[in-house]
């Protein structure tokens, strides 16, 4: 075989990939299939290779599928919604009618690049529900004290509120990019047409981001099912584990109560939801093309 | 001339390059040996406050043992436990280190501990008859002694005398009954839906504990290797508590209350079960420092008071791989003098663990540790298992929510837990077969 250059300027990279993503993968996997707990961390011969037995206990459990339908409600309603507002911010933002942009942008811009353990402090008093801001806010309309972290039915629509909050003016700043490379004679042609506003975003804006809209879905998709710090900070999973998503379960079992095994199992079925939600997106966008 | 002139030139950079890249490697071997001879270092783990204020007990350590230093490192308390886990994982631990006596079950299975039982006979400081029973037992695990009790805690609860008087109480409440009436009673008095009785948060799972231990449960059978629950005295004293929510004498949700001394302050509630440590604080908040408005008193048992409460506290323990044995046993019984028991009760607080030390004034007459000392005399550890602290933590308070908040009953809540708990000391039971 003749040696290529291009492997030898590929080395470092590939064997950084190799050492800090596919082995821990790997043994991952191959520890979702064992038992490996704390005492295995003290003698390696004190544990047991239990087949599917992680899955199953797994699937079986009540909590796990609790952790799973949280998830999927927080994904379900809060993808859309964040996008919508992320969308709705950029055309505001990216409107000529708009002063200091520059200003409204950094200040949308953030909530992103604050670290969220602040942020949660700030929200905890927003959210209290005898001193806090939004329940005197809804006082002035006539609704009465919602306990929003301390209520099972509010306490995710509370994460909810707080998580788009945080992250809209990411996917707004790709967004405004976005709408930036629409060329302006579309409109202007539409104009002259008679179309009106709504025709004009319906017709040409929508289809014209539809590559941005993708790449945005996917990506805010992946993160969403995540969730992690939101709940981790604000309610530890509670109250009747109405925030426990799977990723926090995850850290639960595996970095407080050591059960590598177990927690293997969940990130691996959190994988192929993903994996599974991800070729979705893309087999629909295809067929959109085609 | 000129080409010697230039090979001269080549060996002086040679001999420079080389020296400078010998020389830090010289000082790095010649500083290892030196310490290796002279001077032997034990590495100390802190925990929170103690690891920082301990510092100032070492010069006088290091006074009386000269050949020893002792490096203190502090921890926070929150990622102690995955530090200690990962630094074991790593071969990295302390040569010694304080270890939440709950926690030493955990290490000892990790065979991370040495036992001390060689040392404790030879001692002439150490002996197990200086220390209150049910502490120095927590320490005991499979029939040997793992820790020497540093300091020591235990929960009663904090009350308000002016509330208690003010609805016939004079004597606080000496059995379960008279404190079930209290609470109805305090609940009546205060008329109003944003006061309550007594604190008894669903994320705090000591009471629940507490009660099922005073009401003769011993919580997990046969040799702790599954939940007794579901058993009639742990259902019962399961009941009692959840009947506090059930008639609205404690605030439901644990978001209403983000300061409890303030909330304690506001009569938002009557009574808490708590810890020393929160003396202090409490005397801070009530501008009340010789117990005029507020106390404490043991918990009351079923029929009479003191009942039983928990041992806890912090244990010295020391590592099996650490090199320096015998100099490690030095620090702890240095640390376990009556003289350095009290001078670190003066910077932390913290109430020694040392029986004799309790006969000093500032404990027999302070009102608010008075009645900890007639704790002490009644606390129990908990089963001495690795996975008690995912039993209490994931499912007991998880069910205790529960059932609190009326989704399960409390008798499903305890035969889920039990269900629960079963399957997490699968592998012990696998374990003990072997």
């Amino acid at each position: 075989m003749k040696f290529k250059p291009v492997y030898f300027f590929l080395a470092p990279a590939l064997t950084a990939i190799f050492v800090f993503f596919f082995i821990p993968v790997i043994s991952a996997f191959i520890i979702s299939f064992t038992d490996f707990d704390i005492y295995a961390i003290g003698d390696y011969s004190k544990f047991r290779f239990t087949g599917l037995d992680n899955y199953f206990k797994l699937f079986d459990n009540q909590l796990f599928w609790k952790a799973l339908s949280n998830t999927f409600y927080f994904v379900i309603i809060s993808g859309p919604l964040s996008i919508a507002v992320s969308l709705g911010a950029a055309m505001i933002l990216n409107s000529k009618l708009v002063k200091f942009k520059g200003i409204f942008r950094l200040v949308y811009f953030m909530p992103v690049v604050t670290t969220l353990v602040a942020v949660s402090i700030v929200w905890r008093f927003i959210y209290h529900p005898e001193f806090g801001l939004l329940n005197y806010g809804l006082s002035f309309v006539g609704i009465e004290k919602i306990d929003w972290l301390g209520d099972p039915f509010w306490s995710m629509p509370s994460i909810i509120i707080l998580s788009i909050w945080k992250n809209f003016g990411y996917n707004m700043i790709i967004f405004i990019a976005g709408l930036q490379n629409i060329p302006e004679e579309l409109y202007e042609a539409a104009q002259i047409e008679g179309a009106n506003g709504w025709q004009r975003f319906t017709k040409i804006t929508l289809p014209m981001l539809a590559p941005t809209t993708v790449f945005i879905t996917i990506i805010t998709m992946i993160g969403y099912f995540q969730l992690f710090a939101e709940p981790y900070i604000m309610t530890q999973g509670g109250p009747l584990d109405s925030t426990l998503s799977i990723v926090l379960y995850m850290y639960q079992e595996g970095f407080r109560w050591w059960n590598m095994g177990y927690s293997s199992a969940i990130a691996f079925v959190l994988f192929v939801i993903i994996l599974a939600g991800t070729l979705i997106q893309m087999w629909v966008q295809k067929r959109r093309e085609a | 001339m000129i080409s010697s002139g230039k090979q001269g030139g080549l060996i002086i950079r040679l001999v420079l390059t080389g020296g400078l890249v010998l020389l830090p490697l010289i000082l790095l071997f010649s500083g290892c040996k030196k310490e290796e001879s002279s001077v032997k270092e034990i590495s100390f783990w802190g925990m929170g406050s103690e690891g920082e204020k301990i510092k100032i007990l070492i010069p006088e350590f290091e006074k009386q043992n000269p050949g020893i230093k002792v490096k203190v490192q502090m921890i926070p308390w929150t990622a102690a436990q995955e530090k200690l886990i990962s630094s074991f994982a790593a071969d990295n631990m302390p040569d010694l280190c304080q270890l939440g006596n709950t926690w030493v079950p955990q290490f000892v299975m990790l065979e991370a501990l040495e036992p001390l039982d060689g040392f404790i006979s030879k001692s002439k400081t150490i002996k197990p008859e200086n220390y209150f029973t049910g502490i120095w037992q927590t320490n005991e695990v499979t029939g040997k002694i793992y820790g020497i009790p540093w300091y020591i805690d235990t929960r009663l609860i904090y009350y308000r005398k002016d509330i208690f008087k003010k609805v016939g109480y004079e004597e606080p409440p000496k059995n379960w009954e008279e404190l079930l009436d209290i609470s109805r009673k305090i609940v009546k008095y205060q008329n109003d839906p944003n006061k309550y009785a007594i604190y008894l948060p669903t994320n705090e799972w000591a009471p629940f504990v507490i009660f099922g231990l005073q009401n003769g449960s011993d919580i997990l059978r046969d040799n702790w290797t599954y939940g007794n629950f579901s058993a009639p005295e742990f259902v019962e004293a399961f009941k009692y508590l959840i009947q506090f929510h059930k008639e609205r004498l404690t605030p439901m949700g644990v978001s209403q209350v983000t300061n409890v001394y303030q909330a304690f302050e506001q009569e938002f509630f009557a009574m808490y079960i708590s810890g020393p440590w929160n003396i202090p604080e409490f005397k801070k908040w009530m501008k009340d420092s010789t117990g005029e408005k507020w106390g404490t008193m043991p918990i009351p048992g079923k029929h009479s008071s003191p009942g039983v409460s928990l041992a806890g506290g912090s244990s010295l323990v020391m590592f099996k791989s650490s090199k320096y044995k015998p100099e490690v046993w030095k620090f702890i019984e240095f640390l376990s003098t009556k003289k350095t028991q009290l001078e670190f009760y003066k910077v932390t607080n913290n109430l020694p663990a040392l029986r004799s030390a309790w006969d000093e004034p500032i404990f027999k007459d302070d009102p608010f540790i008075k009645s900890f000392y007639e704790q002490f005399q009644f606390v129990m550890p908990t089963p001495k298992i690795a996975e008690w602290e995912q039993i209490v933590f994931s499912k007991l308070q998880q069910y205790a929510e529960y059932a609190a908040r009326g989704t399960l009953t409390a008798e499903e809540a305890m035969k889920e837990m039990d269900k629960g708990v079963d399957i997490i000391l699968e592998k012990r039971r696998w374990m003990l077969a072997r």
